[in-house]
């Protein structure tokens, strides 16, 4: 074989996360059968469907709700969701008065057990910087434009602390089932991006 | 660190995370580098924040100084992250990982070779 000088440029990111898998593995650092629970997890089970059904508890259960604020973490746990990036978990909540939005503008932290993974715009550079500074643009970029009279807030996320932003109810909701509530819950109202739509419109 | 799985739970009317949202994974080797560091973490190797850390220090790299155009590789920010915390700690070399690509390259030569 001939001489080559290989560095880590040399390979793709594939080829260098299968070697690094095989020698975590042969180590026993980490188990290949974890390995894939926690993918397969992260695919298939953890999503915004989770934090939907916090919302839509919210909704129906007063006492619940107050919970949520006091404590998002504790109120997330009380129904199952629980895991990394879920450390601190402080839930914000909009009024006719205050929409909450948020960000991570050093680099993409998330409420995981409530969300799963962040959305690309999300990740994307040019949201963590404008979010800050021009909140209100970027959300009519989005679609969601607010009235002179709500006051934006921007969070920014740490390593410590994530948000969840517990949208408003809509209107014309009250026959609805918890279940059915939650269905109206999307992920970029629990990012603050969007508001939750009345059924039907 | 637990990473629960209350899958029992989410059939019927509440979506899977695909329906709202996009994929998860765009390629198989970024969900198993995300696993990766899960594991590691979840085994003690790190902290969350210090591995948060090391990548957002990674990112801010890439948005400093990246050829004109390339599309933002947070999985692959996310791989290097990985790769330079596991050396910081001499838990794996870069030399090592750089060592086995080259031997999985050599792999399909080599590996009916008689003598």
């Amino acid at each position: 074989m001939a001489t080559e000088t290989h560095t880590e440029e040399t390979f793709s990111p594939a080829e260098r996360t299968e070697a690094l898998e095989d020698i975590l593995t042969e180590r026993g650092l980490v188990d290949p059968k974890v390995l894939a629970g926690l993918i397969r997890n992260f695919e298939e089970n953890v999503g915004p469907m989770n934090g939907a059904k916090v919302v839509a508890h919210a909704w129906v259960d007063p006492e619940y709700r107050a919970r949520l604020l006091a404590d998002g973490r504790a109120a997330a746990e009380e129904l199952g969701f629980k895991g990394a990036q879920g450390e601190a978990i402080i839930a914000l909540e909009n009024t006719d008065t205050v929409h909450n939005v948020v960000v991570c503008t050093l680099c993409s932290c998330y409420p995981w057990p409530l969300l799963g993974l962040p959305p690309s715009w999300y990740k994307d550079p040019a949201y963590r910087a404008r979010a800050v500074r021009e909140p209100r643009r970027v959300l009519a970029e989005f679609g969601l434009e607010l009235g002179e009279g709500v006051e934006v807030k921007v969070w920014d996320s740490t390593a410590e602390v994530r948000y969840l932003v517990l949208p408003q109810r809509p209107a014309g909701t009250e026959s609805l089932s918890e279940e059915e509530l939650a269905a109206l819950v999307t992920r970029d109202a629990m990012v603050g991006i969007a508001t939750v739509p009345a059924p039907g419109s | 660190m637990t990473v629960e799985a209350p899958a029992a739970e989410l059939q019927g009317t509440l979506a899977p995370p695909r329906a709202n949202g996009e994929l998860v994974f765009a390629e198989p080797w970024e969900g198993r580098a995300f696993g990766l560091a899960l594991a590691l973490h979840a085994g003690g190797a790190f902290t969350w924040t210090e591995f948060s850390t090391t990548l957002g220090a990674r990112i801010a790299a890439w948005e400093r100084d990246h050829p004109p155009g390339e599309a933002y590789p947070y999985y692959r920010c996310w791989l290097e992250a990985l790769e330079g915390l596991l050396d910081e700690r001499g838990i794996v070399d870069r030399e090592q990982t750089v060592d086995r690509a080259v031997h999985h390259r050599e792999r399909p030569a080599g590996h009916d070779h008689t003598h």
